[in-house]
């Protein structure tokens, strides 16, 4: 049962892939959504037997790399943390499954589409279920490689191949950071186990090792390496800058990779790898900071877009903040169980922002939305309930998580932070709170409750999809309700045993007590902030808004507002100071000086030219006159004397007399020369 | 008896003056013949005089036998000048260039 989980979706993806063509587009779509539920099924099962009732499950399959202390093997490690995964991946991958059949109706690739959809599930299947670093790999470069294939679908776009290209590339530089971290860990444990490396890490807290002749931690540079790898799959900042590029792909990929699961691996290999990170007590102040950052960034800028997508993929990014920032701060769980509703809520987000551009006609500007609340009363419930979640509104899914996660930042009395990082991280983390609940509201007014700005014609064909597309959203709205309250005890709650030993806790970092003997209004602040921002929204779309154009054509508001447009100027900055120079240098210095200049020049070109010119010299030899060769010979005669004797006198006598063919090349030579 | 060096000396001057003349002839081909008859005329008389002071008979057998080098060599050059001579009608070395590189 545990090994088909992970086949299912690949024999889905064969079975349409390679013969789409004979199911035609009805048939797989059926044969894609009975597999995929059926194995969110399995998931489920598993998740009861595992994750409830505690039995873990470790599959080995067979040998795959053995050489040495080099042993690999094909196996499959089923713990509570990889149930968790399995369970988000598998339900959010069926209903999105579910959901392009109706949303990809008329698409003519759509066998294409579904068996990319399901490749990209069973990749992070592999990711999640393995049980050595190389086979946790294979899956983080497959959901690459997927998320590529499926951001450039609609391949005769300029701007999705573009996007597809950049997210790959951005993610290379993640996965170069993992391929060290994965070198160094070999390098140090003689292994690429989990088990092993776990058990290990206690052992080499202290140990050193040499990098560009400096004797570092060896458990500070894998955290470090661990966490570049993060970064670049999970768009911290830095190397945030694809995921929001990543909205050229069809919408129900953005909810399936770049909300849900594709962007979580970062997040799951850094609470994979809690035993590692956990000794590593700076770098975690470095990630918990990184976080911190990413939250608030993202967060501002989701404020001041106007493409629908595009401030979703911020709020993603914001939030995959706050699960970074709290790992920093060692609550693993808590940072799981936030990537768990955060699917939920998300994949409910761009899932009913796919049905309102679906029914707009494919307008994703929101200053060209509005006015559909009436007619799409569905869409509008759903998306409000899902926003409402985002914004950590109490008793709803996101509330159990994030503000959870706000009180553990503040809390830094017997806890491995300092103050000024806690505060820092807390008021960072806080303020995105403000930002969310601004950015969701204002999506909900620009789409849903302002004046219509659409085309009459646009307008009168606005209307619910069908039932493929309106289920999915129905039982992610209820996930966005009840899965927080309904797991909090499991996840998050006093003295789980849910976790066992998935994930490793130092004992020093078990603050989860002194959350309750926070002042009242601490808790209170993130509320206020949100309600505050509703507020602020609410007014600056009716009552106040000739006052805001004002301010926003004012000279510094419009500096203001194109600023956080502009995300930062951030892409800008990439591209001036890091892209375009790097371009260059490979245009002029590499390719023209270097590989067509230098190395040519002593290489073919070179030599052909020299050989030429000597070429000639010898011509100019060849008189054919006789009496020139008489003279050749006659030279030659002597001068081989004069090489005996010269050689007797330094005393080679020995060597050369005994090696004459020498003497005589080296007199060939010297009569050419001449 | 003279010392060796008279004899030596005379033979390296025959020597250098047969190649000299090789070298130095830009007009026919019977005086490289005759140069390299005197090549032969100063190692004949080179085997002859180390023969004589060594007291040893090889140097001498060694000489007639150069001299019967000599004469064969001769009269095949003498042949190849013939039929040199036969095609170009000249026997003229500064115009024997024909396969000039």
């Amino acid at each position: 049962m545990y090994l088909l989980i992970i086949l299912l979706p690949l024999l889905n993806s064969i079975i349409v892939g390679f013969f789409g063509r004979y199911l035609g587009k009805e048939g797989s779509s059926y044969i894609s959504c009975l597999i995929l539920f059926l194995t969110s099924i399995l998931a489920w099962v598993a998740f009861i037997e595992i994750g409830l009732y505690g039995s873990d499950c470790y599959i080995e399959i067979t040998p795959w790399i053995v050489c040495d202390y080099l042993v690999i093997n094909w196996s499959f490690l089923f713990d509570s943390l990889t149930v968790v995964m399995l369970i988000i991946i598998s339900s959010i991958s069926c209903l999105v499954h579910t959901y392009s059949t109706a949303y990809m109706k008329f698409d003519p690739h759509k066998p294409r589409f579904m068996s990319y959809l399901s490749l990209f599930t069973f990749f992070m299947f592999l990711l999640v279920t393995a049980d050595n670093f190389v086979q946790m790999f294979i899956g983080w470069e497959g959901v690459g490689l997927v998320s590529y294939l499926l951001i450039s679908f609609w391949y005769t776009r300029l701007n999705a191949n573009q996007s597809a290209i950049k997210a790959i590339l951005v993610n290379k530089v993640g996965d170069i950071g993992l391929c060290l971290a994965m070198f160094l860990i070999f390098h140090t444990f003689k292994s690429l186990e989990y088990e092993v490396i776990f058990s290990l890490v206690a052992y080499k807290i202290n140990s050193g090792s040499h990098l560009l002749n400096n004797n570092l931690n060896v458990i500070t540079l894998i955290s470090i390496f661990l966490f570049i790898g993060a970064v670049g799959k999970s768009a911290q900042l830095g190397l945030h800058t694809w995921l929001p590029d990543a909205m050229e792909g069809p919408t129900p990929v953005s909810a399936l990779i770049h909300a849900a699961t594709m962007v979580t691996a970062g997040v799951f290999l850094l609470v994979r790898c809690s035993p590692i990170l956990e000794f590593s007590e700076n770098i975690l102040v470095c990630v918990s900071i990184i976080g911190a950052l990413t939250c608030f960034f993202a967060a501002t800028i989701g404020g001041f877009q106007y493409d629908l997508k595009k401030v979703i993929a911020f709020s993603t990014t914001s939030q995959l903040g706050y699960m970074v920032f709290i790992l920093g701060i060692s609550k693993y769980n808590v940072s799981m169980f936030h990537l768990a509703n955060h699917a939920f809520f998300k994949a409910l987000l761009f899932l009913s922002a796919g049905s309102v551009i679906h029914s707009l006609g494919d307008e994703q500007d929101m200053r060209r939305m509005g006015g559909i609340n009436q007619i799409l009363p569905y869409t509008y419930s759903v998306i409000f309930i899902a926003s409402l979640s985002l914004v950590g509104f109490p008793f709803l899914t996101g509330f159990f998580s994030k503000d959870l996660i706000l009180e553990l930042a503040y809390v830094s009395k017997y806890s491995n932070i300092t103050a000024i990082q806690s505060t820092f991280i807390y008021w960072l983390g806080t303020l995105s709170v403000f930002f969310t609940a601004y950015y969701s509201f204002r999506l909900l007014f620009l789409t849903f409750l302002n004046k219509s700005n659409s085309p009459r014609i646009i307008m009168q064909g606005v209307h619910e999809g069908s039932w493929f597309l309106l289920v999915p959203l129905l039982i992610l709205a209820f996930g966005s309700i009840f899965f927080g309250y309904l797991f909090k005890d499991l996840f998050i709650g006093f003295g789980t045993e849910f976790w066992k030993n998935s994930i490793f806790f130092h004992p020093v970092t078990v603050t989860l007590i002194e959350v309750e003997t926070i002042p009242t209004y601490v808790k209170l602040i993130p509320l206020l902030l949100s309600v505050t921002a509703i507020i602020i929204a609410c007014l600056v779309n009716t009552s106040a808004k000739k006052v805001i154009v004002h301010l926003q054509l004012s000279m510094i508001g419009r500096k203001i507002t194109f600023f956080f447009n502009k995300k930062w100027f951030l892409d800008k900055l990439f591209n001036t100071f890091l892209v375009f120079p790097l371009a260059k240098f490979g245009y002029s210095i590499t390719l023209i000086n270097l590989d067509r200049g230098l190395i040519e020049f002593i290489g073919p070109l070179g030599l052909a030219n020299v050989l030429k010119r000597y070429a000639n010299n010898l011509i100019q030899i060849q008189s054919g006159q006789l009496v020139h060769y008489i003279f050749f010979i006659v030279i030659a005669f002597f001068v081989l004397l004069n090489i005996n004797v010269v050689f007797s006198l330094l005393s080679f006598q020995k060597l050369f007399e005994s090696s004459l063919w020498i003497i005589l090349f080296c007199t060939f030579i010297y009569t050419f020369l001449i | 008896m003279l010392s060796p060096s008279y004899f030596l000396s005379i033979i390296l001057i025959l020597f250098l003056v047969g190649i000299l003349g090789i070298l130095f002839n830009r007009k026919n081909i019977i005086l490289i013949l005759m140069s390299i008859e005197l090549l032969l005329l100063a190692i004949n008389f080179n085997w002859v005089f180390f023969s004589f002071y060594l007291d040893d008979i090889i140097g001498q057998i060694f000489a007639i036998l150069v001299l019967t080098v000599a004469a064969s060599e001769t009269a095949i050059g003498l042949a190849l000048l013939v039929i040199y001579y036969r095609i170009r009608g000249n026997i003229s070395i500064e115009l024997a260039n024909l396969i000039g590189g």
